[in-house]
């Protein structure tokens, strides 16, 4: 067909003339793009086509995500030796997660931030946590400037300070979602914003936009040591991060989905951490909702977070 | 609902078998390109055969207090399987014993003895149980107020009707009400289990030690290191890190510090603007 059109459009010329011969240099020169790309194409590995080619996570087919799912697995196989139980479960129909949070009873022990690096797999080093507990002075109240999140004394509580724990607030105005350029960070159906770890750019825009300082870089490859590894795993949770995407917490989807409660709500020693469906009027987080002094931070911004703050006494 | 199991039913199987392209046929036809093309592949093959990754496995080990000293949370809790969820309307609460010291109970096993006549008067413990200091209201309260004098197996409620230990909540609710409430409906207290199926419950006196209930101080796990030191190459010794002692520590260069400079900062211009006004 390009041929035809080369001698339609130059009738006249018995030399074919220089038009003609660039435009048969433009015709050789796009063949052999198109047999370059895919003698490369040809030269990968499946994996490293379906890489290449991938699709958001939101868009798989069910087949597809098993393809996924396979290849993370593979990827952790060959990285730490280990078998993992990586799961895509959707988010359960009806539920709308909420998280709560007893400020009169937090010590600021940091059971939670490191509870959390061990069950979402975060990086030892570079060090990473998406907790992280704020030391505030009780005279001063809610006070995020002067808050220290590395505070060390022998023993908590501090009686002239009290905690805030701080991580991803799951907004339901969500500004990291709003900014992403490419659409890897959303929120799902049940209220936990995510992130799809193969579709991000590394852009940290959503960094930037996060009012909460809640979502972290990785800088470079994460290193979690093999009999840390946390094996059980979810697509959009705590499977294993590449290096230059940013992360989060996802208020342990790998467990909410299955009925469990979150690692940090399992390990608080002091149980301050509530977690529930917001859905459910019998469930705790609804029960704070109902009878507790709940705030949000910042709520002056209106993004809405659904990890709620109360005062239990 | 009933508890969902910690397993995963939709983790993926092996991903169906992937046609295999040779390479050879192509590389001969465009001979320049199917070089280019084969190095390119060799090197994404590189980058599939270099050698395994080695995580950095001396980095958490050096960290005293690791969540490894609490494996016990991210194991199933195999004692939840088949518990009904949530609270009996009767009150009733699936608990276990609460945590007694060794060899304490069954109480009757001493108290019970022909030799030990239950002695009603209230007075100072000299011969057994010397341990217990009683800080719980204590100019109000002896032993007797919460224990039975006959039956030391159960509880006493101010009515007079005796409980098991496994209800002691019922005990304390007698004075804490606000706090028994909440603890009914799991806003007081600590729940592990699954936050739509089966829970366990603690009694009060899994954290609250009934005789001297106030909680003691705990040594806080290690603060994160800051921005500066992700690396762990790059962190210094503690002596150069911390340059002050306790809540004071503000390095230079910290938040905190910077946040002093802003605020100095702004100090200077108020003085100015109000030079201005003068």
């Amino acid at each position: 067909m390009a041929s035809e059109h080369a001698g339609a459009a130059f009738p006249h010329d018995p030399n074919g003339g220089p038009d003609e011969a660039e435009n048969a240099s433009r015709r050789e020169f796009m063949v052999q793009l198109g047999l370059a790309a895919s003698a490369v194409l040809a030269g990968c590995t499946p994996e490293q086509r379906e890489e290449f080619l991938r699709k958001q996570f939101k868009e798989l087919t069910p087949e597809e995500i098993t393809e996924r799912v396979a290849h993370l697995k593979e990827d952790v196989k060959r990285k730490w030796d280990k078998d993992a139980t990586i799961s895509a479960k959707p988010a359960l129909p009806g539920v709308v997660f909420g998280y709560g949070l007893d400020l009169s009873r937090c010590i600021g022990c940091r059971r939670c931030e490191y509870a959390c690096v061990k069950e979402n797999n975060q990086s030892r080093d570079p060090q990473l946590h998406w907790i992280r507990v704020l030391e505030m002075e009780k005279e001063k109240g809610i006070d995020l400037e002067g808050a220290n999140p590395y505070y060390d004394p022998a023993t908590v509580p501090d009686p002239d300070h009290f905690y805030v724990p701080v991580a991803c607030q799951q907004c339901e105005n969500s500004p990291c979602a709003r900014v992403c350029p490419v659409g890897a960070t959303y929120k799902e159906p049940d209220g936990i914003v995510v992130i799809d770890y193969d579709w991000c750019i590394g852009c940290r825009s959503c960094m930037a936009a996060c009012p909460y300082g809640a979502r972290h870089f990785n800088w470079a490859t994460p290193s979690i040591p093999k009999d840390e590894l946390n094996t059980n795993m979810h697509v959009l949770g705590n499977r294993p991060r590449p290096k230059g995407v940013v992360e989060k917490c996802t208020w342990c989807v790998q467990r909410t989905r299955e009925g469990r409660y979150p690692a940090c709500v399992e390990i608080c020693p002091v149980g301050a951490r509530k977690f529930g469906n917001l859905n459910d009027p019998t469930s705790e987080i609804s029960r704070i909702l109902k009878d507790k002094r709940v705030f949000v931070l910042k709520s002056e911004l209106r993004t809405k977070p659904k990890f709620f703050y109360f005062y239990g006494l | 609902m009933s508890g969902a199991s910690g397993t995963n039913p939709s983790g993926g199987g092996p991903g169906a078998p992937q046609p295999q392209i040779t390479i050879s046929g192509t590389g001969a036809l465009v001979p320049l390109l199917g070089v280019a093309g084969i190095t390119i592949a060799a090197v994404l093959g590189f980058i599939e055969t270099q050698p395994p990754y080695v995580p950095n496995e001396g980095v958490m080990a050096a960290v005293p207090h690791s969540p490894s000293e609490f494996p016990a949370v991210f194991a199933h809790d195999e004692a939840l399987d088949g518990l009904d969820a949530g609270i009996p309307d009767g009150g009733l609460v699936p608990t276990a014993m609460p945590p007694f010291s060794d060899g304490v109970f069954p109480c009757m096993d001493c108290h019970g003895e022909p030799d030990q006549p239950p002695n009603p008067l209230r007075r100072k413990l000299e011969d057994a149980h010397t341990k217990i200091v009683l800080k719980h209201d204590e100019e109000h309260r002896w032993c007797l107020d919460c224990h039975d004098l006959k039956d030391r197996d159960q509880l006493k409620l101010a009515s007079g009707e005796l409980v098991p230990f496994t209800e002691s909540y019922k005990l304390c609710g007698q004075c804490h009400g606000p706090q028994y409430r909440d603890w009914k409906v799991g806003i007081h207290g600590k729940r592990t289990g699954y936050w739509n199926g089966t829970k366990r419950y603690l009694l009060c006196v899994n954290c609250h030690w009934p005789h001297d209930p106030h909680f003691a101080p705990l040594k806080p796990l290690p603060p994160p290191v800051r921005p500066q030191y992700l690396r762990a190459e790059h962190r210094p010794g503690p002596e150069v890190k911390v340059k002050s002692e306790g809540h004071a520590a503000k390095p230079e260069g910290s938040v905190e510090a910077r946040a002093a400079e802003s605020k100095d900062a702004t100090k200077d211009v108020k003085k100015e603007e109000a030079g201005h006004g003068k």
